[in-house]
């Protein structure tokens, strides 16, 4: 038998309490409670206790990209930014849209331990865009296949997309949908508005994400399917999502991180760490994300974690790759951008880091409550923290950061993956 | 001044400044029989053009060249650019070997910006030029644009200034219509900047397609109209149809776009006396201008190109030996 006592904790925020977990399980949520024997021991010192954190869109890189990550280092900056349960995303080399691969991804992340790592299938065969991957064989494999994206590229055939949607309404699957109409951003390098247009940049224009997520919401009702759209970046693309809920489709999406704060005005010097797609847009965008995801238009947080070596980002422009590192600033820049003004609270928190990205990744024991005979499955959160970004201090092997220098609040404490401890004071615990 | 990376990097007085050293450079070599000024003895000027360019090329090197200065002409091809070395390290490898200045024309914009945050070191100033593992010694290369991408082309906004000058005797207050594709243009994003600064009036005349989403952000005015515009403006910049940029259907047909925008004889009539004909080159006549207006007398093509080694030179004299008091 295994024993944790959290001591000294508040969940979401509330009344400090002690949490006893015994074997991956909450025993007894109570104040004052003493160690059993044998117990391990965590004083939590007032931070808030939350449900582990839900990344529902992380590129581990691995297999094939490993000079930018690891599922080893991925999964340490996982543990360290509070979460419990990462979705990796497929657009790796060979492409995860086998049974052999998503295994292969699954069984590494189990093996290390620090984070649950859930492998996301491809939908189309090798991310072409033209024949279904074996959506299925990947769903009955070992690996549990729950998420379908060619995320990287759009599924931009709307027979391919409505196909997917269909096949998938059966398995009780989600498809996730990199929404960008490639017709209309060939050698897009930045959001299509004045500072592109300054730079000379050719633009990313919002349309192409908004007809594709109608398309697809009008395409998901019909096949009565699961849909989830990543990274939704433009404040139109929330009127086409309120719509669609409005209507009962089973549609969710998520905003990033770095949509919730950066804006293009960074794009002014050309350094690639701005460069991300969809791209760094308006405030009035950023502005409408944190009033959607308030409001539970947005459904989610997810990184879109998206570590590229020096060689891939040190170049000019057009020639870098786009995304930036996000599990390890994801909580702080949801602090900055949503707790602090006011938009969310902890238990807000939770919805949008855990408990809803769980239910999208049909992960019965992530997003529990803090509850006796729930999962102690936990991020620790001091709110009250304030640290300044440095790339290379960050556990991904890559280091861009479009954060780097700057002061950002709140820090995980702790992660607790079923009572064991994954990270604890900035430093993973194997 | 220590980059020329834009147009937008002069004030007034900065580009006033450099348009008097271009005027006087130009008299100083006026009647001379060696066309040779001692000024940049001794510096090295490296032109590195990952484009084609003939004219933005020669025009440097015979800037560098009669100011005495050591001129290298690096190009992509046959060069280590070729085996895949990055521009980052293509970039700092020149500036070690002692370039005071590197000239870059680039397809990337922003690629001048890139090479002027990654520094490097010429070696005159501070003498060594050691490469002392981040810490800089001597001066900072300094780096002027020549073009990169759709972004700017500073210098050609400089030459197209001092044409308009000795042509209309002054900037300020003068109407400047530029026409054709703004979208792809690095020569109208830097004279849209530059002649804002010198106090004209500047109106952009394309079709949509042709002119960037954010152009209302720009210091300008836009037309749709070219024959609407023509009577009232001093000088008319007519833009290379860049044809191979042309991914997609910008415009129907090149004869609909030479009916609607290009420069005819009838349409150069609309001009009023001593109004000025511009281009950047290379032209296409027949689509862009009519043969018979680009020879015409207030057509001021190859005065752009001599006052381009002018410019030229004015701006690598700021850059290496400073602005004069």
């Amino acid at each position: 038998m295994s024993q944790l006592l959290i001591t000294n904790a508040r969940p979401y925020g509330e009344d400090t309490v002690d949490v006893l977990v015994t074997d991956g399980v909450v025993e007894t949520v109570a104040a004052g409670q003493s160690a059993p024997e044998g117990a391990e021991v965590l004083d939590a010192r007032g931070a808030v206790l939350l449900p582990g954190f839900v990344d529902l869109h992380v590129h581990l890189r691995e297999p094939g990209g490993e000079e930018s990550e690891t599922i080893e280092t991925g999964s340490q900056a996982a543990a360290l930014g509070g979460f419990t349960a990462v979705f990796a995303m497929p657009n790796t080399d060979p492409v995860a849209d086998s049974d052999v691969v998503v295994e292969h991804v699954w069984r590494r992340g189990a093996e290390l331990g620090l984070v649950d790592v859930h492998p996301v299938g491809a939908v189309t065969v090798g991310l072409g865009g033209e024949r279904l991957a074996e959506l299925g064989t990947m769903a009955d494999s070992r690996a549990g296949v729950r998420m379908f994206s060619d995320d990287g590229r759009c599924v931009n055939d709307p027979l391919i997309m409505r196909r997917a949607l269909e096949y998938a309404s059966a398995l009780d699957v989600v498809i996730a949908q990199h929404a960008e109409d490639h017709r209309l951003t060939g050698g897009a390098q930045a959001h299509e508005g004045a500072v592109a247009a300054r730079l000379g940049l050719a633009g990313w224009p919002a349309t192409a994400e908004e007809t594709v997520v109608a398309r697809d919401c009008a395409l998901a009702r019909e096949a009565r399917a699961r849909l989830h759209v990543c990274h939704i970046s433009t404040a139109r693309t929330i009127d086409v999502l309120r719509a669609a809920k409005a209507q009962g489709v089973q549609v969710s999406a998520e905003v990033t991180p770095h949509h919730l704060l950066l804006t293009d005005s960074r794009l002014s010097g050309y350094d690639p760490v701005n460069k991300v797609n969809p791209p760094l847009r308006t405030a009035e965008d950023t502005r409408a994300m944190r009033e959607a995801l308030a409001e539970g238009v947005i459904d989610v947080v997810a990184t879109d974690h998206a570590p590229h070596a020096a060689q891939y980002k040190d170049t000019e422009w057009q020639a870098a790759k786009p995304g930036m590192l996000g599990l390890q600033t994801a909580l702080s820049v949801l602090i900055e951008t949503m707790v602090e003004p006011g938009l969310l609270d902890w238990h807000g928190v939770a919805r949008v880091l855990s408990e809803r990205p769980a239910e999208i990744g049909r992960l019965p024991d992530q997003g529990r409550p803090v509850a006796e005979g729930e999962p102690g499955t936990f991020a620790l959160v001091d709110p009250d923290a304030v640290w300044t970004v440095r790339g290379a201090n960050l556990a991904s092997k890559a280091a861009n950061t479009p954060y780097e220098g700057m002061r950002l609040p709140g820090s995980v404490v702790a992660t607790v993956l079923r009572g064991r401890i994954t990270a604890q004071d900035g430093k993973v615990v194997r | 001044m220590r980059h020329l990376l834009s147009a937008a990097d002069l004030d007034a007085g900065e580009a006033t400044a450099l348009l008097d050293t271009s005027d006087r450079l130009r008299e100083a070599l006026l009647g001379r029989e060696v066309r040779k000024l001692p000024t940049l003895r001794g510096r090295t000027v490296v032109t590195m053009f990952y484009e084609n360019s003939t004219r933005t090329r020669v025009s440097f090197e015979i800037a560098g060249k009669w100011m005495s200065a050591d001129t290298i002409n690096v190009s992509a091809s046959g060069s280590s650019v070729s085996k895949g070395e990055s521009l980052r390290d293509t970039a700092l490898t020149l500036s070690s070997m002692g370039a005071d200045c590197v000239v870059v024309r680039h397809p990337a914009s922003g690629a001048a910006h890139r090479l002027a945050h990654w520094g490097g070191t010429g070696p005159s100033a501070g003498g060594a030029g050691i490469d002392t593992g981040g810490a800089t010694t001597g001066t900072p290369t300094a780096i002027v644009n020549a073009g990169d991408g759709t972004h700017e082309h500073p210098t050609q906004a400089l030459l197209d200034a001092a044409t308009l000058r000795d042509r209309l005797g002054g900037i300020a207050g003068r109407r400047i219509a530029i026409v054709g594709d703004v979208l792809h243009s690095r020569v109208a994003r830097s004279n849209v900047l530059l002649l804002a600064t010198l106090g004209a009036e500047v109106v952009l005349v394309a079709p949509p397609t042709l002119l960037p989403t954010g152009v209302d952000t720009w210091p300008c005015r836009v037309s749709y109209e070219l024959d609407a515009e023509l009577p009232a403006v001093d000088a008319v910049m007519m833009l290379r149809v860049q044809a191979e940029r042309m991914h997609g259907g910008f415009f129907p047909s090149a004869r609909e776009y030479a009916v609607r925008f290009g420069l005819s004889e009838d349409r150069a009539a609309l001009l009023r006396e001593g109004a000025v004909v511009l281009h950047p080159g290379p032209m296409v006549r027949g689509m862009e201008i009519a043969p018979a207006v680009a020879d015409a007398p207030n057509s001021a093509v190859l005065a752009q190109v001599r006052n381009g080694v002018h410019v030229r030179m004015a701006v690598l004299y700021h850059l290496l030996a400073g602005a004069p008091e």
